[in-house]
């Protein structure tokens, strides 16, 4: 027990040391553990529950809650394929019969020398450069056979990742159209000099004047928010940039943190100085692992150069620093109390607002939740103004909107437009040429048909949090739809009823008309769920959850009618094969021992 | 002429059947007591516990206690579904499973292993077998998951009291509801 | 009245305390709203989502909205009621309810509220879940089958008893609660009848040993008045 222990503390210890056994850092810590011991096993929970003071149940709820955290062996290469419907597009299912097949494997199954396991995961983020997977956390893109077999085989050598070919991992941004934000040129340091110029207020009140909306996707008016949380009494401020860009099909903030990250650690470093906090957080989705040690780089720098840490540019009292948390598979962490919650070190159930973040946020203090994009837009405001931003975009949409476009078109990539711009200048833009369908605004967003591709992108008419997949002509948008509500299910957290039973509920009812089962029953049966899951789930989750089934629904309906084979209710489940069980037992295989289909 | 009297024109043809149930339910039927005649004024039996017809004809209403657990039931449900007009569920059993649900978390194995060898008292080293006896299915369901279902009668069982008003509603063309002392589920 | 301190439910004007929530101010006024994750003296859970009503228009959990004065809400209406009905729905079926064999049946939240909103069948189809029994402590059992992960049980034990012997666990359908030993059974924890963790329970999750079917049907709480007419009962009950 003693050796165990020691060995434990071997391992341990180092990472309990680095994070100062400080229990909010519980992610933090069981991510390096796992990066250790491929797993979290029950005496590293034990071990971990009483070196931070918590209950071994907090520690267990940790693991259970996220997708990446294994409390059983799951292999030394754990495989999981990105499955966005982008990616099923680029033909990822394929990819992963063959891979499973070259293990012998069985989805979600560890090979029994424990090497290996392969699964599937949500969007990864790679939706231009898919189909992708990670591997241990680390993506690997542009799948194909070639190199899914390449990958077989340095995993059956047990080639360390490190040694695998660099371009597996290498990831492009793909910037295609460039507006203010993309093409403006910015030294290191000079939005924050600007701001320091004009003081908190007067930085404030540029914010203002810019009339810009968080890009995260509700559109709050981010001056006020910084001033709400500026004026929210206490003496701890936290800046939180949400860089947990979970929506499928987005992408757009994994370019800026690859190649503007600078510009994004100027603005919190901008909400900072303006709101009076000493600290920032980057909520950093777990599948972007990879771009973790270049950040701290940046980050590093940046304290070298005095835009961080104590006294930033000779402004006394002008204390600042930024530290980046990793998330681990939980799109729900996107919504910003859940985020907070993960920051804290714990499951990420979304909280019962009011209270807000600007009040009552990380560790219950005034906290700024705000977007990747949001934050480095904060830059340009600085530098140009708050009346020049404002005069760009449309009224009640000020400024310039990244979009992460991807699916059927010759161009995916990353589309920065001044807000306004119709849905049909995209297309044309990007190469789409059949297009029948657009999913604005990822998952959770809205689905166009043809006819409403004369609509815009802003808060007045399509908003977006910057998610753009385009469908051709030849596409199944029954089976688009059935791609989102199973993400969904497979995200919801679980805390409320209609989300919780309700994402499950309509994903069987899917399936059960896929497999040729449905009837105008089944159908009757989504709406409700739909009607129900929007108006009574907790966060936005589950009120999205039946939106792509409502959508496609509406504009789509032929591709669910021409599945909907049966004239009256047919059971769900296969009758003839809840039989076989007994059957085997019996040792029979008589007519009597079938069921069949017809009533 | 036009009546706005609603009389049934000619007696419901009433079909009764107990699947994977006690017939529990069929017991509280006939404990309607008094009831019973008043409602045999209205309905006339086809298949029936109560009249031993073996087949289901055409039938206006047909009440299903118990839930689906072989496939002989399947066969029953679906021949009731084929020749009733009206289906109601009568009961917890035929509602939502019922007792014989609780085997839904054990391996069919496990649970004739547990019957024909396990059992005090049971002296016996095989598991009846014959091409006549109907198969298990994996889990037991409430009848609704197998067939379109019309109406549901709650219960372990569900009270005379409960089943005449429902049925005596259903005839003289309200929709069956029941009063807060009359919906139990147990 | 004074209008400063009241606000409306279905025209009915609500008087309230400072700090109240939509719900218990609409229980102390004798108002019912359905509710199964709300248990007086613990502090609002808001995940059951049957006290969903209709606040100035925008649906939200009466258990977690503050009462406001001249706030308007629609709370028993033929629409909220339809959707109250379809959440209890899902809570029988995702679960092993059954009731004939249930020790709490007749002093169950869950099943007193499905009389009440006249829930003739839980309709979805059941995910029938395989969740074992705990009947590792001398004085109670554990049955997860019953469990709706309401979370009061967790709450009570970590406030009230100061034991954060209860956790939630788990994502999405995979919910559930747990326990905080080694082993994960209650019979190892310092669990005991007398803890507010083991009265709080709405359905029949955790239940004592040998005090079951003490009390003949017909006299059990939700027996001969629905639960929409005991709110006084609701708001007081301490056990």
């Amino acid at each position: 027990m003693s050796l165990v222990n020691s060995s434990a503390g071997g391992v341990l210890e180092p990472i309990l040391e680095r994070y100062s056994r400080n229990p909010h850092y519980l992610m933090q810590i069981l991510r390096e553990t796992q990066e250790h011991l491929d797993f979290i096993p029950q005496w590293a929970v034990g071990y971990l529950a009483e070196a931070l003071a918590l209950e071994r149940t907090q520690v267990q709820a940790v693991i259970d809650f996220y997708a990446f955290f294994y409390d059983s062996p799951h292999g030394k290469y754990r495989i999981l394929f990105s499955d966005n419907v982008t990616d099923r597009m680029q033909g990822n299912a394929a990819l992963l019969s063959r891979m499973l097949s070259k293990f012998g494997l069985a989805q979600g199954q560890v090979s029994g020398d424990g090497l290996v396991s392969i699964d599937t995961t949500s969007c990864t983020g790679m939706c231009d450069q898919g189909p992708a997977l990670l591997v241990n956390s680390y993506t690997v893109t542009r799948l194909s056979s070639q190199r899914i077999d390449q990958i077989c085989e340095l995993i059956k050598g047990q080639t360390p990742l490190k040694e695998w070919p660099a371009e597996f991992f290498r990831v492009e941004d793909n910037i295609r159209c460039k507006d203010v934000l993309l093409s403006t040129e910015m030294v290191n340091g000079q939005a924050l000099k600007r701001a320091v110029e004009l003081g908190p207020q007067g930085m404030l009140a540029e914010m203002k004047a810019s009339n810009f909306r968080g890009r995260g996707g509700a559109g709050f008016t981010t001056g006020v928010k910084w001033e709400v949380c500026k004026n929210a009494p206490g003496e701890m401020r936290y800046v939180v940039c949400n860089a947990d860009e979970g929506e499928p099909g987005t992408f757009k903030d994994r370019v800026l943190l690859s190649s503007f990250s600078d510009r994004i650690f100027e603005g919190m470093t901008i909400a900072g100085y303006v709101i009076g906090a000493s600290k920032g957080l980057v909520y950093l989705r777990g599948e972007y692992r990879y771009m973790l040690e270049k950040l701290q780089a940046t980050l590093e720098a940046r304290r070298k150069t005095n835009l961080l840490g104590k006294d930033i540019l000779g402004q006394k009292g002008f204390d600042f620093d930024i530290e980046i948390h990793m998330g681990a598979g939980a799109y729900v962490c996107g919504e910003e109390t859940a985020l907070i919650e993960s920051l804290e070190g714990k499951p990420g159930r979304p909280r019962i607002r009011p209270p807000f973040p600007v009040t009552n946020g990380y560790l219950g203090k005034p906290t700024v939740v705000n977007n990747v994009e949001t934050l480095a837009k904060a830059t340009l405001i600085a530098q140009k103004g708050g009346t020049w931003y404002q005069s760009l975009g449309m009224k009640l949409s000020t400024g310039t909107k990244l979009l992460s476009v991807s699916g059927d078109c010759d161009r995916p990539g990353i589309y920065e437009y001044p807000f306004g711009v119709r849905i049909a200048q995209i297309l044309e833009d990007c190469g789409a040429r059949n297009a029948m369908a657009v999913q604005v605004g990822g998952a959770a967003g809205t689905c166009l048909a043809r006819h409403e591709f004369g609509r815009k992108i802003a808060f007045e008419d399509i908003s977006t949090s910057g998610s753009f997949m385009v469908f051709g002509n030849n596409r199944d948008m029954f089976e688009v739809a059935r791609n989102f509500v199973h993400f969904f299910k497979h995200e919801s957290c679980g805390f409320c009823t209609p989300c919780r039973a309700g994402t499950t509920l309509m994903c069987d009812l899917l399936d059960k008309i896929a497999n040729g089962k449905g009837t105008d029953y089944e159908m009757n049966e989504l709406s409700r769920l739909y009607q129900l899951l929007s108006t009574a789930s907790h966060c936005g989750l589950g009120q999205s959850a039946g939106r792509p089934v409502n959508d496609t629904l509406q504009k789509f309906r032929p591709s669910y009618d021409r599945r909907l084979k049966q004239k009256d209710f047919v059971p769900a489940f296969d009758l003839d094969a809840a039989l076989a069980p007994a059957r085997e037992i019996m040792e029979r295989d008589d007519i009597g021992a079938h069921l069949g289909t017809d009533l | 002429m036009l009546s706005l009297q609603e009389t049934p024109e000619r007696k419901l043809r009433v079909a009764t059947v107990s699947l994977a149930g006690c017939f529990g339910c069929h017991m509280s039927f006939l404990d309607m007591d008094e009831n019973l005649l008043d409602l045999f004024e209205l309905v006339k039996f086809d298949r029936s516990p109560l009249t031993d017809i073996k087949h289901c004809g055409s039938c206006d209403i047909g009440f299903i206690e118990g839930g689906v657990c072989n496939s002989e039931n399947v066969h029953v449900l679906r021949e009731f579904r084929n020749n009733c007009r009206t289906l109601i569920a009568v009961g917890a059993c035929a509602v939502n499973g019922g007792l014989p649900a609780l085997r839904n978390q054990l391996d069919v194995r496990e649970v004739l292993r547990e019957v024909y060898f396990e059992q005090p008292g049971v002296v016996s080293s095989t598991i009846p077998n014959d091409i006549e006896l109907p198969l298990l299915l994996d889990k037991a369901r409430p009848i609704n998951e197998v067939v379109r279902v019309d109406y549901f009668i709650p219960g372990c069982p569900p009270s005379g009291d409960a089943i005449f008003k429902f049925l005596t509603d259903f005839i003289y063309g309200r929709t069956p509801r029941l009063d807060y002392p009359l919906i139990r589920f147990d | 009245m004074n209008s400063e301190n009241t606000f409306i439910i279905d025209g009915m004007p609500i008087p309230f305390e400072p700090d109240q929530t939509v719900l218990q101010a609409a229980l102390k006024a004798g108002v019912f709203i359905p509710h199964l994750c709300f248990y007086p003296g613990l502090r609002p859970n808001g995940n059951c989502k049957l006290c969903t009503v209709i606040i100035n228009g925008r649906h939200t959990s009466a258990c977690t909205a503050l009462a406001r004065s001249g706030i308007e809400v629609e709370n028993n209406t033929p629409v909220l009621d339809d959707k109250r009905r379809l959440l209890l729905q899902m809570l029988f079926v995702e679960g092993n309810h059954f009731c004939p064999s249930c020790e709490k049946s007749g002093n169950c939240q869950l099943q007193a509220l499905a009389y009440d909103l006249e829930m003739m069948t839980p309709h979805f189809n059941h995910f029938f879940p395989s969740r074992k029994v705990d009947t590792s402590h001398p004085e109670a059992f554990l049955d997860l089958n019953r469990c709706v992960n309401c979370g009061l049980c967790v709450q009570a034990s970590r406030e009230v008893d100061k034991k954060n012997i209860f956790a939630l666990s788990g994502r999405g359908r995979a919910s559930h609660i747990v326990i905080n030993t080694p082993s994960g059974k209650l019979g190892d924890s310092d669990f005991a009848l007398s803890d507010k963790a083991a009265s709080v329970c709405p359905v029949g999750a955790i239940l004592p040993k040998r005090g079951s079917f003490a009390v003949p049907i017909g006299q059990r709480i939700y027996d001969k008045l629905p639960i929409s007419s005991q709110t006084e009962f609701l708001m007081t009950r301490k056990t």
